[in-house]
């Protein structure tokens, strides 16, 4: 797993993108670990809180950082610890 | 990672959003992204290395850009300015290579690859089958390889990879951050970083492109009007046209939807932007500054900083009109002088910037330091606050006698004078000092000035060997079409006899 790997929750259609990842892999969605071409699983009712595309999801240290992609109804949780919303700074278009 | 991955973000987010329009006709997000899979299966079936685009503004560009990105070719947009003899070499360099090329440009002559019309390329991949196509998805890939001006003699080929592009979007716009009914006009050329950045930047705010291929002051306001734009970017040229387009016709400028302006490319002179901000009162301004090789904007004067400069009476705060303003987030700015050695606030050296949107790169070559640093060849200084200051390319850094002198400083000054329409400052040979202070001066229409007054003027407000020693009054003075001043070719124009 490195930065611009793309995966895919086995759970739900949701999909994310690493931008930055730790020294663990165990990134999971809907309780699943993700992956390039998962098979089909049952998630786990506690980790359904959903992912929408376009935000940045990192961990607490912000040592694990990944883009969702595709919006999906698991939640993503990194060695055990659900990821949340990076606030980022909004900024006056430029282009 | 793959620029691509924006589009096909949007088009999963907003199908049916609009996303472009040119000349009346409209694309959706969904039709964009269809067509730029198309696009890329022809790329990958033309077994070419890159592909090239050398035209104006169209819906081939985006097609083109986002289709060479899945299909993991370098996109390599060409000035349609130049003449045959300039563009040859510089397809020998990129060979074999699939063209995309205008109808009213001269057919280039192509030892291999593919050549095809832009309308042509566009009925294409609006209308064939969907492809089965697999991206590539290397991020330490070219996405885009941009030839640069030459202002400075041969052009360079500035490398740009995906994960250089993918990190100013993520690090500088929000992803579905415009509302449905916001536009933006896009008049700088396609072979431009700003041309290239507006598509990526507009495409993952899912913020709708309107495309102006030619500049003029009157469509370009008229297409303000007609499609509701809400948002434009454009060169200090451009503004400049617009303001005096206003002034000359006493148009008003109420009624447009038109909420914010972008500018950069180039030095924005003072009174301008003063005059904008006058003309467009409900309109945001931001200035921004980047180069190709940050993979566009590295710095912002924000809105918030506009109005600052014009509600005080702190001379600092209004000296921030002519500022590039703050770094953006993710990059860090450094001023650095001759040995090296990190300069004060207030002190001018030459601008490093630093930063995973920094490539740093000419065709394989990169000229990134140890630490990473980049550096930029522009002049500059930073206040007490931070604010971004340009002076000028280092280059054009006038040595009179061991004495830096900042050309960008005595424009200013003479850009103050109402009988001034426009400045440039160059060095001219001088047998006592090696080189010298000279000045092309345009008059505004009506006015007169004379040498000696415009003498006066520097020496009241600078040291007396900032002012000019030859000065010469024209018509014009000349820029690229992205409103680059051409110093090289004012220097021509006083490189006679050496001053005694």
């Amino acid at each position: 797993m490195k930065p611009g790997t793309r995966l895919k929750s086995a759970v739900c259609d949701a999909e994310v993108m690493i931008i930055k990842i730790g020294d663990s892999e165990d990134l999971t969605c809907g309780g699943v670990a993700l992956a390039t071409d998962p098979a089909s699983a049952e998630g786990n009712p506690d980790h359904m809180h959903g992912c929408l595309i376009g935000k940045r999801y990192v961990n607490a240290e912000e040592t694990v950082e990944v883009l969702c992609v595709k919006s999906g109804d698991g939640s993503l949780h990194y060695a055990g610890e659900e990821l949340m919303t990076k606030d980022t700074k909004k900024l006056p278009s430029s282009d | 990672m793959n620029i691509a991955l924006f589009l096909q973000m949007a088009a999963e987010a907003c199908p049916d959003r609009m996303a472009l329009t040119y000349s009346g006709k409209h694309y959706t997000y969904s039709e964009l992204y269809h067509a730029a899979e198309r696009a890329a299966a022809l790329f990958i079936s033309a077994d070419v290395g890159s592909v090239a685009l050398l035209d104006v503004s169209s819906p081939a560009i985006p097609i083109a850009l986002m289709g060479a990105a899945m299909a993991g070719k370098p996109y390599v947009p060409l000035n349609y300015r130049l003449s045959q003899a300039q563009l040859d070499p510089l397809l020998e360099r990129i060979t074999p290579t699939f063209l995309i090329h205008g109808a009213s440009l001269s057919q280039p002559d192509q030892k291999s690859g593919r050549a095809q019309l832009s309308t042509d390329f566009l009925d294409h991949v609006m209308e064939v089958e969907r492809p089965e196509i697999e991206w590539a998805e290397d991020a330490s890939s070219v996405a885009v390889q941009l030839f640069t001006s030459g202002t400075t003699g041969t052009p360079k080929a500035a490398i740009l990879r995906h994960e250089h592009l993918v990190s100013y979007i993520l690090g500088s716009v929000e992803f579905m951050g415009a509302m449905e009914d916001e536009s933006t006009l896009v008049t700088v050329p396609p072979y431009h970083i700003a041309g290239i950045s507006a598509v990526i930047s507009n495409i993952y705010a899912c913020r709708r492109i309107v495309q102006l291929p030619d500049f003029a002051a009157e469509a370009w306001l008229s297409l303000c009007e007609t499609e509701q734009v809400t948002s434009a970017f454009v060169v200090p040229t451009m503004m400049s046209r617009i303001i005096e387009h206003l002034i000359e016709t006493g148009k008003d400028v109420a009624h447009l939807a038109l909420t914010a302006i972008a500018y950069g490319g180039g030095k924005m002179p003072v009174p301008v932007i003063q005059q904008s901000l006058l003309r467009f009162p409900n309109v945001d301004f931001t200035n921004a500054y980047g180069l190709t090789e940050t993979s566009s904007t590295i710095t912002l004067l924000t809105p918030d900083d506009h109005r600052a400069a014009l509600a005080t009476d702190e001379a600092e705060v209004i000296a921030r009109l002519g500022s590039v303003g703050k770094p953006l987030p993710s990059v860090e700015i450094a001023i650095k002088d001759d040995e090296g050695l990190i300069c004060s606030a207030g002190d001018a050296g030459e601008i490093y910037v630093r930063g995973p949107q920094v490539s740093g790169e000419y065709e394989g070559r990169s000229v990134l330091d140890a630490d990473g640093w980049f550096p930029t060849r522009d002049a500059g200084y930073l206040d007490s606050e931070g604010y971004l200051f340009l002076s000028g390319r280092a280059d054009d850094v006038i040595v009179r006698g061991g004495e830096n002198i900042s050309p960008g400083e005595i424009e200013d000054l003479l850009h103050e004078l109402a009988s001034i329409s426009d400045v440039a400052v160059v060095s001219m040979p001088s047998v006592e000092w090696g080189e010298t202070v000279a000045a092309a001066v345009v008059l505004a229409p009506g006015k007169t000035l004379s040498e000696a007054e415009l003498k006066d003027h520097i020496r009241s407000h600078l040291r007396s060997s900032r002012v000019p020693e030859a000065i010469q009054f024209c018509t014009e003075l000349p820029y690229t079409e992205t409103g680059k001043l051409l110093r090289r070719e004012v220097k021509t124009w006083f490189s006679g006899d050496a001053v005694e």
